[in-house]
């Protein structure tokens, strides 16, 4: 084939002595020397991908920056809040603190954020709540995606019977109220830690998930560019990994993303019922839920932890966006 | 389903036979006997029961010669996909046997190339994917260069080797996919309806490449259409199907104007006619009632309750596709009807 294509190659010949290989006007060197003089700037362009396309495009996209940089911002005060704050999130002085409004003048101080009804300064609480926060939220929201992902994928693909199995389980999961069913499975448990809380939402999560990607999987199997690979004597991880998975993320990737939010909330709702972490671990969700009894009479007590949580939220969701858009060629 | 593995249908060939490549011209390369694809019709959630079959494909025989190109017409639903994923090894067959002689290969190209390609992979890497699935065929440093010849080969700039598929037209994107079945060198191409879902103007360009390719490596093609005069344009031999079966079959003479089975004559007289002097004068057949459902075929002749022929022996006997003894000159080949007697009426005239 190559041969073939050499002499039928429609590009034009240099004219004769315009190249330094020209003996004699010779045709046979002429054909050589096109190739010789004249490289196709393709051939020498890396070979590229749609990840690595994903990633250059990404890199220029604002919104992925602006939420890249949160997100790394929020993992570092996840990691090492001690970076930011001298102050000690559980030291109570309810004789001069009890309440205290937020202290504008004192920047990154300890009464930068107030208060809150233990004489606790709020500053060192949001930092310090940020790990169990963000480690309940992405954990979850990456087990979800893993399990419900791979249910989803394999019962969209399989069919049959283990599409009539897997759905089932999806159904009767889906009949449990995450709330009722985490109180449920949390009672269960003595000492209740980030992983435990962890455990119960993404146990009773993932069929969220695992149903969309049983519905994009539906669909995509479909597809005749699946028919082509299977044509072509691809086996199933090819087809699965290479044609379907990309085709059928993009609703999973939002879902996701969306979700990881609501894992954050559910976990500070759980805490709030006095079921998921308690007092001495530092969360969002039990400031949340403490700073509820006092929202009428400091409302900065819950704007705080609440404006932590939602921010990461947004990062989180802008990220998701970012990506999904990034994976679609259509859309770059 | 691995196109090489075995298979009920008997695709897999002796070593023997495999290496014995270049089948001479005019040798049969495909020989199809008695091929057969139902679907089942199921009844029941949990326990499914067999209530029936769709006949798509019921008892199709035919050869495809080295070099030549069959055309398949028939309308929507006669079973000409059906017949073009069975012989792809992507619907297992019911009944039958097909043989591939010399090297067992053969490329699909497929209907719509706006859904025939992967949306997220570069160009570069569906026509290349061949090349990973079947390592052997091409080293991993020469894969590049193989795609780009291939590109060159189908008319497409070789630097369009990191595009999308987006980024193309749609007879570029046929393009595309042409190259992709050319990837494995192989000897047999299928097109399934091919260029139906393009322009007109774009269709000729894509026929024009078949044709250029089938002369420059030789290739078998068998062309399945509904389009009755790209079919001709293209093709040695044309058969033409109905509710699964092949009722006619012959050169694109003897099947375009001399044909003897009367779905033929039905067929051909609905072909539009550009010139509006010549439409007046033309005898179009046209046919009552709908296509019988392949669930339940008629009996006997599967064409009886739509034609103006039809006599009590074509509800108890199956017609043979056979050349009938009363027939002369060209309308002598293959035809399924007891009947069979060319049109009175000139269709050209």
């Amino acid at each position: 084939m190559p041969d073939v294509h050499d002499e039928n190659d429609p590009r034009p010949l240099p004219p004769p002595g315009s190249g330094h290989f020209d003996y004699a006007g010779n045709q046979g060197l002429l054909v050589e020397q096109d190739t010789l003089l004249e490289p196709d700037p393709a051939k020498r362009e890396e070979a590229r991908s749609l990840w690595g396309d994903a990633w250059r495009d990404l890199r220029r996209r604002p919104i992925f920056l602006i939420s890249a940089a949160l997100i790394v911002l929020l993992l570092i005060i996840a990691i090492f809040p001690g970076l930011f704050t001298n102050a000690n999130p559980r030291q109570s002085d309810l004789v001069h603190n009890y309440l205290r409004k937020p202290d504008w003048t004192d920047f990154f101080g300890a009464g930068w954020f107030g208060y809150d009804g233990q004489g606790r300064s709020i500053y060192a609480r949001v930092l310090y709540g940020a790990r169990a926060s963000i480690t309940v939220g992405l954990t979850v929201t990456l087990a979800v995606t893993l399990l419900g992902g791979l249910a989803g994928m394999l019962a969209g693909y399989f069919g049959g019977w283990a599409d009539a199995v897997l759905s089932r389980i999806v159904d009767i999961f889906f009949g449990i109220p995450l709330l009722l069913g985490a109180l449920v499975l949390l009672n269960a448990f003595t000492v209740r830690t980030v992983w435990t809380v962890a455990f119960a939402l993404a146990f009773l999560g993932w069929t969220q998930i695992a149903r969309v990607m049983r519905g994009a999987v539906l669909t995509v199997k479909q597809a005749d560019y699946v028919v082509a690979g299977k044509a072509l004597g691809a086996g199933t991880s090819r087809l699965m990994l290479r044609h379907i998975l990309p085709n059928a993320i993009a609703p999973v990737i939002v879902v996701a993303t969306i979700a990881l939010g609501g894992y954050i909330t559910a976990e500070a709702t759980l805490s709030f019922l006095g079921i998921g972490l308690q007092d001495p671990t530092i969360s969002w969700g039990v400031d949340i839920s403490s700073a509820q009894k006092v929202i009428r009479t400091a409302s900065f007590v819950l704007f705080f932890p609440a404006a932590a949580l939602s921010l990461t939220v947004l990062a989180f969701i802008m990220l998701g966006d970012a990506v999904r858009d990034a994976l679609d060629p259509k859309l770059r | 389903m691995t196109p090489n593995g075995a298979s009920a249908i008997g695709t897999t060939v002796p070593e023997e036979v495999a290496f014995q490549q270049e089948v001479p011209k005019g040798e049969p390369i495909l020989e199809v006997r008695d091929l057969v694809k139902y679907f089942p019709l199921t009844k029941g959630i949990l326990f499914r029961k067999q209530v029936g079959a769709v006949k798509a494909v019921d008892g199709v025989s035919f050869d495809l010669m080295q070099g030549e190109t069959l055309g398949i017409v028939g309308e929507s639903g006669c079973g000409k996909s059906t017949l073009a994923k069975v012989l792809m090894n992507l619907e297992a067959a019911t009944a039958g046997s097909v043989r591939y002689k010399g090297e067992e290969i053969s490329r699909l190209v497929f209907q719509d190339p706006y859904t025939s390609l992967n949306p997220r992979m570069t160009v570069g890497d569906i026509i290349g994917e061949p090349y990973e699935i079947h390592p052997e065929v091409a080293p991993k440093g020469e894969r590049r260069k193989a795609v780009q010849d291939l590109l060159d080969v189908v008319g497409l700039n070789p630097e369009y080797i990191n595009r999308y598929p987006h980024q193309f037209s749609g007879g570029q994107r046929q393009r595309i996919g042409i190259a992709r079945g050319l990837a494995l060198k192989p000897e047999i191409i299928i097109c399934d309806e091919p260029v139906s879902a393009l322009d007109v103007s774009v269709q000729a360009q894509v026929i024009n490449l078949l044709e250029q390719l089938q002369s420059e490596f030789n290739l078998s093609y068998m062309f399945i259409a509904h389009d009755l005069s790209i079919v001709r344009h293209i093709s040695d031999r044309v058969g033409v199907m109905y509710l699964g079966k092949i009722v006619e079959i012959g050169t694109d003479l003897e099947i375009y104007d001399h044909a003897t089975h009367p779905y033929t004559q039905a067929l051909l007289s609905a072909v539009p006619v550009p010139d509006p002097a010549a439409r007046a004068d033309r005898d179009r057949i046209v046919l009552v009632g709908d296509v019988p459902s392949p669930a339940n075929p008629p009996s006997g002749c599967r064409f009886r309750t739509r034609c103006w022929k039809a006599q009590p022996k074509c509800a108890e006997e199956v017609p043979a596709l056979m050349a009938r003894d009363w027939l002369r000159d060209l309308a002598v080949h293959d035809s399924a009807c007891h009947f069979a007697a060319e049109r009175e009426v000139d269709l050209e005239k």
